[in-house]
């Protein structure tokens, strides 16, 4: 274990930072949380919710005066991002809900990000502005044009500051490629494309060019009686631009590499795990399903996620995984009515600390686990407004799964459902996480010493 | 024809044969952590139906979220096939269900079910044609989100509304509420027929319906929902 800023060690404390969001019982819907992305630096955050809207969160600069919080995130610019919209040709309802954010590498003072629906990817340029030009020649201070019969003299525009304003733009809007939803978008390491994933295909796009994309993975069936497989989501190797993977609904990872063909078709490597014998149901490819697919920050690991486990896997090991980690077992002998009422169909997502070696993804009852990969322990934690008290250290939580339960254990059948920690992010190089509970959304940093 | 059974694909693969029997007749086992909860006839038969009506719910969806359309499809088959060994066993004394009810069950739903599934899926592949006309943009949509008022979706699903009434159990009043659809009455959309148009009654105080025959009552449904082939250019970048 490297020490130092941003180590994870079983000493770790996580402590309550902050909490952005309403408090009132009754959630509206559109404020619910749908995804949730710290951008290269760790300096943003940001939150797209199933409103359309996205909501970004700027770190505050750390105080010398008081070394013992870290900065805070406070609004740095919310918009817009989506509209629903009708397909009039197909009468159908296109949702507005943000399906994913992804930034951009900063490349100057602005800041980029792409943001999608179900059918359509945008690219905003998010940047400040703290000045404004004055004394123009052909408009006046309203901005209303001058007649040029009245300027007798030339005077050059000043800067002069004003209050810093922090404005989105759309800088392209990438239409009309998807007839499926689109699941996940990711940038390549050439910062020049990206692509975009719907259920039976994947696109390749262009920053720069919107009116057409690649497609580099078709498994729509020519027949669509022999559907049984789809794409559930696509990454980007971080360093290698011509690679890529995807997970599926059967819970398999395609490894593909751009230079082989044009359409991705046949992988390069494929990766699956034996059905345990053991644990076969009539709920076994369902729960084998793989909601989270992310490459370790070194491109060497995938890490997926299915219903109740997380899986790391080597690049260079097929036929299993490396790591398994049971996110909540005792869920196994209630799948009859997980089924039953959809939750078995939740989607959680996975996420790397900044140095590979911890993982972490929610659960239900507002619980989220970490797991650390060298020492093989584990913790589960919870998102609630009563551990929300300033640097208060969060206790891990732990679930009852039979026999006597102790005072501070919660009972399986007392597990709130409707509570899950679908989307969770961490900061790219220091122990910050950010964690979506419905339309909350919880800031926990480690306890500084 | 049949969908394929969708089942999980096995590193070690010996005939189908061989991979159904040892995939399906786990249940079979009474020693099996997964059974232990319920006698293996009554688990199967309340999860097909469960899974029937979240089909059903799905379908009813104006798009229907395909991975858990296919999830649900491909455990039906896995529930249909073990329903199907349970049948061709003798049957075990110690169960309460009575005699034949997975029989009854898949004589009522194995063909229809297999029917609209395909049916399902078939049309799915026709949305792809539609989606090649031009999207309407964004600043020209319509303020907000459409009530319940406007008119239902005519989307390739709701064509299993004749080959599977079991399916759509309200029938195909409400997706035509602007329009006399005295001539497509009852008759056109009974749950026993598999397609079979006959011809329509005639209402009291309804118009008399000119005299259509049963191609050209097809083509008019196929124009209306869309079914004919559309020949549309490849769109860009494909």
């Amino acid at each position: 274990m490297i020490p130092g800023i941003g180590a994870f060690t079983w000493d770790t404390l996580w402590c309550f930072s902050q909490v952005k969001g309403t408090m009132e019982t009754g959630t509206t819907e559109a404020d619910i949380i749908s995804t949730v992305e710290f951008n290269h630096t760790g300096e943003l955050l940001a939150t797209g919710d199933k409103g359309g809207r996205v909501v970004i969160f700027q770190r505050e600069q750390e105080s010398k005066n008081q070394v013992h919080r870290r900065g805070e995130y406070n609004v740095y610019s919310t918009f817009q991002s989506h509209e629903p919209e009708f397909d009039y040709l197909k009468s159908l309802e296109i949702e507005e809900k943000i399906n994913k954010i992804r930034w951009l590498p900063q490349q100057n003072a602005a800041y980029f990000l792409l943001s999608t629906n179900d059918k359509t990817v945008k690219l905003w340029k998010v940047s400040e502005r703290d000045k404004r030009p004055e004394g123009y020649n052909l408009k006046d201070e309203e901005g209303r044009l001058r007649d040029p019969a009245t300027i007798t003299t030339l005077r050059v525009p000043v800067l002069r500051p004003m209050d810093l304003m922090v404005e989105a733009t759309p800088r392209r809007v990438f239409a009309n490629a998807h007839t499926y939803h689109i699941n996940s978008i990711s940038v390549n390491s050439d910062y020049e494309t990206y692509m975009s994933a719907d259920d039976l295909r994947i696109n390749l796009w262009n920053f720069e060019i919107t009116n057409q994309s690649f497609n580099i993975v078709d498994i729509k069936p020519a027949n669509m009686e022999e559907l049984t497989e789809v794409i559930t989501a696509a990454e980007f190797h971080p360093h290698h631009c011509n690679t890529f993977v995807y997970s599926s609904s059967k819970g398999t990872i395609r490894l593909c590499d751009m230079r082989a063909s044009a359409l991705c078709d046949r992988h390069t490597k494929f990766f699956e795990e034996p059905e345990d014998p053991s644990n076969r149901s009539f709920f076994s490819e369902i729960i084998s399903s793989i909601s989270d697919v992310k490459f370790s920050h070194s491109g060497r690991y995938i890490m997926t996620r299915d219903y109740l486990t997380v899986k790391v896997w080597d690049l260079n090991m097929e036929n299993r995984p490396i790591e398994t980690y049971q996110v909540h077992d005792y869920l196994r002998s209630k799948l009859c009515s997980l089924y039953e009422n959809d939750c078995i169909f939740d989607k959680f997502e996975c996420v790397w600390n900044g140095s590979d070696s911890v993982i972490m993804t929610g659960s239900y009852n507002n619980f989220f686990r970490m797991f650390d990969r060298n020492t093989k322990r584990d913790v589960t934690l919870e998102a609630s407004r009563e551990n929300s008290k300033p640097r208060a250290i969060l206790k891990p939580r732990k679930v009852c799964v039979g026999g006597k339960r102790r005072k501070d254990e919660i009972s399986v059948d007392s597990l709130d459902f409707s509570k899950k920690i679908l989307h969770t992010a961490w900061h790219p190089s220091e122990n910050i996480i950010a964690v979506a509970a419905t339309n909350n959304l919880y800031i926990f940093q480690d306890k500084v010493n | 024809m049949m969908l394929s059974k969708g089942l999980k694909r096995k590193r070690e693969e010996d005939e189908e044969g061989k991979e159904a029997l040892a995939v399906d007749t786990w249940w079979l086992d009474p020693g099996h952590p997964a059974m232990a909860q319920a006698p293996p006839a009554m688990a199967s038969s309340s999860l097909f139906d469960l899974s029937v009506l979240k089909l059903h719910h799905s379908l009813r969806q104006s798009e229907p979220d395909l991975q858990h359309l296919v999830l649900v499809v491909n455990t039906l088959w896995r529930i249909q096939t073990c329903m199907a060994l349970t049948a061709a066993l003798p049957p075990m004394p110690s169960l309460p269900t009575a005699p034949g009810i997975a029989d009854n069950l898949l004589a009522s739903s194995d063909a229809s079910l297999s029917a609209s599934m395909a049916s399902l899926l078939e049309d799915l592949s026709h949305i792809e044609g539609l989606s090649q006309a031009p999207q309407p943009l964004v600043d020209e949509g319509p303020p907000g989100r459409p009530t319940g008022g406007a008119p239902p979706s005519l989307g390739a699903l709701d064509l299993l509304g004749p080959a599977t009434g079991c399916l759509l159990d309200d029938g195909l009043e409400g997706l035509f509420e602007d329009t006399d659809t005295s001539v497509y009455d009852s008759e056109l959309w009974a749950p026993a027929s598999e397609g079979h148009k006959s011809s329509p009654e005639d209402g009291p105080g309804k118009e008399e319906a000119p005299e259509l025959d049963e191609a050209e009552l097809d083509y008019l449904m196929d124009v209306l929902v869309g079914i004919q082939a559309l020949e549309r250019p490849p769109g860009p970048g494909r």
